[in-house]
């Protein structure tokens, strides 16, 4: 697992049933391209977030395939219809295999 | 409201918002930052002080406001962590002995400061209490875990006055910061002043100088991704001079760390800010 | 930002980027190849997805990007002028709000952004932009 990793995301706490709500994501990661060198002129291996996941109730928002070209602490903003109270599920791919997850409670009424 | 200064930017086909009068920035969550204000009477050759986020790009400046698109809350959260966390052979936190981090309030404003004749920093309190306390080893000046820190008890300021003395015991060190800071140095023979008195609003290659204020520091760099201090940064000016940087933490740099907090007297602290 | 702008930048600072600034041949085939194997060699409408980027990039390691499109079912990002073309693919499933997403991205140089989005009804559409990303003054 990369060190020190750790996700950031906000959901407004609350909705109205099917509203559509903006959700904001941020992961700390160093997203390493595989294209720097090091000062011995070797290439620093890639190691990426590949793919960035959120999920309501089992039931998918988005789905991010993510490639070396996105910045350091990947940033994502979307939105999402909440058809009932429940739970966001977000799930970060490492390419050393490493799955970060968080979730966020939302409740409508 | 919040985006007002960007829109004006763009609409002046502006590439950053440095034509902006404005005297404050508004975060997301209502709270006034002063951004342009009146010198300190100590600053003479400057009639008004601007916070380096005036020279930013709307993109840039945009990504200040609001705590969540602003990166450097990553590490304002490991601060967090790292505040709670046991570390050496006393078993002790940070919150051992100080339980509330917002406690902290007003300190950032008032730093560096002078202790016991001794001109201390914000890093030099935490490894102070990291050594003398907690038994554990002291961090480095510029390093992830007290850039973490640094931020997350600077921020507990965010929003007051920038407000350090000068006078009494600080006087000797504000004369060698100053001194410092108007001395012509390296290979290029250039002064802090030359760019950031001398030249600021005006572009280099592509880019727009600032006042050179630390109201902000740790910043967090789109250069580097990461949080920069003060020393950091003053070094990365020295080397671009083509002169041997001071020591991060030395007496040099800590001088001049003080001069330059005090140019900035009456604007909000910043911390954490997002910068280029 | 209208896409009509957009459109129109984009065919000239990009058509100039790619002579004037030498990149390499196979920066646009990769490029290509990318577009192909998203789209299958299939036309690209244009009108319906919107791309938003800054005209001039402070700095090319965090750029924001910003792709919209209704009626979407996925969109690509691609950035033509970096030595690998793809960003990032957006997938949108049964709960997505919109048919958008924002993220922040990296540029090696000036150079032509490109969406494209795969629409519900299996046609594609395109947009493109071009950003500059400036030189900054002390590296420091």
């Amino acid at each position: 697992m990369a060190k020190g990793v750790k996700p950031r995301v906000r959901v407004p706490k609350k909705a109205a049933a099917g509203e559509i709500i903006t959700i904001k994501t941020l992961i700390s990661h160093t997203m390493e391209s595989g294209q720097r060198k090091d000062a011995d002129g070797n290439i620093i291996p890639r190691s990426i977030i590949n793919r960035f996941t959120c999920d309501f109730n089992g039931q998918n928002v988005i789905d991010v395939t993510i490639e070396p070209a996105v910045s350091t602490n990947p940033f994502f903003e979307f939105e999402a219809k909440v058809p009932e109270s429940g739970e966001f599920k977000f799930t970060w791919y490492d390419d050393d295999g490493s799955v970060y997850e968080t979730s966020k409670p939302i409740t409508v009424g | 409201m919040r985006v007002s200064i960007a829109i004006l930017a763009m609409a002046l086909g502006a590439t950053g918002a440095y034509s902006g009068e404005d005297a404050s920035l508004t975060l997301e969550d209502g709270q006034s930052l002063t951004i342009r204000t009146d010198a300190p009477p100590h600053t003479e050759n400057l009639s008004e002080i601007t916070s380096g986020w005036v020279y930013r790009s709307d993109e840039t400046q945009a990504l200040q406001l609001d705590d969540f698109d602003n990166p450097a809350f990553v590490f304002v959260d490991q601060g967090i962590d790292l505040y709670a966390a046991v570390d050496g052979s006393e078993g002790k936190a940070c919150a051992s002995c100080h339980e509330n981090v917002e406690d902290f309030a007003g300190l950032r404003a008032s730093m560096p400061k002078v202790v016991d004749g001794e001109l201390v920093t914000m890093e030099n309190l935490v490894n102070n209490c990291r050594t003398e306390r907690m038994g554990a080893e002291p961090w480095k000046w510029s390093g992830g875990q007290m850039t973490a820190m640094t931020a997350l008890i600077g921020l507990q300021s965010r929003g007051m006055p920038v407000n350090v003395a000068i006078d009494g015991d600080a006087a000797p060190f504000w004369e060698a910061g100053k001194e410092l800071y108007y001395t012509r140095v390296g290979q290029l023979d250039m002064a802090c002043s030359n760019c950031h008195e001398d030249n600021y609003g005006n572009m280099i290659r592509a880019d727009h100088l600032s006042q050179g204020q630390i109201n902000g520091f740790p910043t967090y760099r789109l250069k580097n991704a990461k949080l920069n201090s003060s020393h950091g940064r003053f070094k990365g000016c020295m080397s671009n001079i083509r002169a041997t940087p001071f020591a991060e933490g030395g007496d040099e740099f800590k001088a001049l760390e003080l001069y330059l907090a005090s140019r900035g007297n009456g604007l909000s602290v910043e911390t954490p800010s997002v910068r280029n | 930002m209208t896409l009509t702008r957009r459109k129109v930048l984009a065919l000239g600072a990009g058509g100039l980027a790619l002579a004037g600034l030498g990149l390499p041949a196979w920066a646009a085939e990769t490029t290509e190849e990318a577009i192909a194997s998203f789209t299958g060699g299939a036309e690209m409408g244009e009108g319906l997805l919107t791309l938003t980027t800054p005209e001039i990039a402070e700095n090319g390691n965090t750029v924001p990007v910003e792709v919209s499109a209704e009626g979407a079912a996925s969109i690509m990002l691609l950035a033509t002028g970096n030595p690998l073309p793809n960003v990032a693919t957006f997938n949108f499933g049964p709960l997505a709000g919109a048919r958008h997403g924002s993220t922040r991205i990296r540029l090696a140089g000036t150079q032509e952004v490109m969406a494209i989005a795969r629409m519900e009804d299996g046609t594609f559409q395109k947009a493109s932009a071009t950003v500059k990303v400036t030189i900054g003054g002390c590296g420091g």
